[in-house]
């Protein structure tokens, strides 16, 4: 009997974990006993980080994408592009939009990311900027571009959110930025974030309040906006203050996905999962990665990554008729830039409080060259 | 009398580290009616204390925080007055 496996979402997850799966079941898949099958609602993979440096003119969103064909082992996947529909854990089978026939599966594993949400907030969409999303990162780049004096803004609105380090960055970045370009007298920047200190881990947050004091970038603390005023400039907040801005940077709220809520699998449409499995908790024989899955750690690429190898070992394990022992021990890696041309770097698992090194220009050009270099990863080389 | 307590909304972020907890109260808050009473359960420490303060300035009232010593966990009951 043919063992299938279906994995839902090309990002890093999802393309890291079929690259493992296509070497690590080359026998089995080529003996006809599994069958992996990925599908994506796109041809292309985004590299999501990408985005933060098209924002200050340092990247091109060409630079960001790749076709999936060029990722995964096409001899050994299929690669279907469609957009999922339905899950139906019970039948394990996926409505398609475009297949009427959809896609029956054994195992199988969503990788579907986060999606953004700004409408969740009355005037954000109008009278936000973001670099979340391709669009916004050009039109942000744009706005700074043209900025030269005034008060920028970025508020942290939607948490949890993708890359917990990039707002900080984002302000250090900016500062950094407009001082080479002579403008820093004429501008205030300040930073908000939801809770009572600026990171929601606490030595990034200690290590960010003493950076921003140095760097006279403000800080507000719990502060949570609740409208924006997109023609008066003003953020309002749950907690009764006003902030005016001339540029403001929010960003937006983010949600898992309308599928898994539909099928059961967890609430606000992040799967429910076992930290160190994986596996849902609300069905058999599904596992989530990547951004969708309820950690108790950041949304990043990182943990897409690592988690795909402990899924990819499970899902071996189980094929091969062996008891899966994998364990995903919440290893998370994030490169944090702190300038243009400097960056520190942080490595954690579940219950660990990182060390934040002294930001170096040498981790500065090892993130950089990580970005040229991430393509590699998404192909399971590295 | 917590007993007397009876929560419209129950958030358990038990297992969540901070600032998991705050910010499940905070998305429920957002979208509550004004007199809603929340009961938020947390196994996190911090947010025990964290989260009555801002709960505070956020203009909200803390009606208890009940610590549930055998079963680990605090429950912070809250209501919304907005």
């Amino acid at each position: 009997m043919t063992e299938r496996i279906v994995i839902v979402g090309g990002g890093t997850g999802g393309t890291v974990l079929t690259n493992r799966l296509t070497d690590d079941l080359a026998a089995e898949i080529d003996a006809g006993d599994v069958e992996v099958t990925l599908v994506n609602d796109t041809p292309e993979q985004t590299y999501k980080p990408a985005f933060l440096y098209v924002a200050f003119g340092k990247k091109t969103l060409a630079e960001a994408h790749r076709p999936l064909t060029d990722l995964v082992d096409t001899r050994r996947v299929d690669l279907v592009v469609d957009r999922v529909s339905g899950i139906d854990t019970e039948n394990k089978h996926l409505t398609l939009d475009a297949d009427d026939r959809g896609l029956d599966y054994d195992y199988l594993v969503l990788a579907t990311g986060a999606n953004l949400v700004p409408d969740e907030v009355p005037g954000l969409k109008e009278g936000g900027h973001h670099f979340y999303g391709p669009d916004g990162a050009e039109r942000l780049r744009d706005a700074l571009a043209d900025f030269t004096d005034g008060h920028l803004v970025l508020s942290v609105i939607g948490v949890p959110h993708m890359c917990p380090a990039a707002p900080v960055e984002f302000v250090l970045m900016a500062d950094a930025w407009f001082r080479e370009r002579g403008l820093r007298d004429d501008i205030d920047i300040t930073y908000t974030y939801p809770i009572q200190r600026a990171h929601g881990i606490q030595s990034i947050a200690d290590w960010a309040t003493d950076l921003f004091e140095e760097r006279d970038i403000n800080l507000e603390t719990f502060f949570n906006a609740e409208e924006i005023d997109p023609d008066a400039k003003v953020v309002e907040t749950m907690e009764g203050t006003e902030l005016d801005y001339d540029l403001l940077v929010g960003i937006p709220p983010h949600a898992g996905s309308d599928l898994v809520t539909d099928a059961g699998l967890g609430d606000d449409g992040w799967v429910a999962v076992d930290k160190h499995t994986l596996e849902a908790a609300n069905a058999e024989d599904v596992y989530a990665i990547g951004d969708v899955a309820d950690l108790p750690t950041s949304k990043a690429g990182s943990v897409a990554h690592y988690a795909a190898g402990t899924v990819a070992d499970r899902l071996a394990s189980h094929v091969r008729g062996l008891v899966p022992t994998a364990t995903y021990d919440g290893k998370t890696i994030c490169f944090i830039e702190s300038g243009m041309d400097e960056a520190t770097f942080v490595e954690f698992a579940y219950g660990d409080e990182p060390a934040v090194r002294e930001p170096s220009k040498l981790l500065h050009w090892s993130k950089l060259a990580y970005n040229e270099s991430y393509w590699l990863t998404a192909r399971g080389l590295i | 009398m917590t007993e007397s307590i009876t929560p419209d909304v129950t958030i358990d972020s038990r297992g969540a580290t901070c600032p998991g907890p705050l910010m499940d109260l905070i998305g429920k808050v957002k979208k509550a009616d004004p007199g809603t009473v929340v009961e938020l359960m947390t196994t996190d420490t911090s947010s025990s204390h964290d989260v009555p303060e801002w709960v505070a300035k956020a203009g909200h009232e803390t009606l208890d925080v009940v610590e549930h010593e055998d079963e680990g966990y605090w429950s912070v009951f809250i209501e919304t007055t907005k």
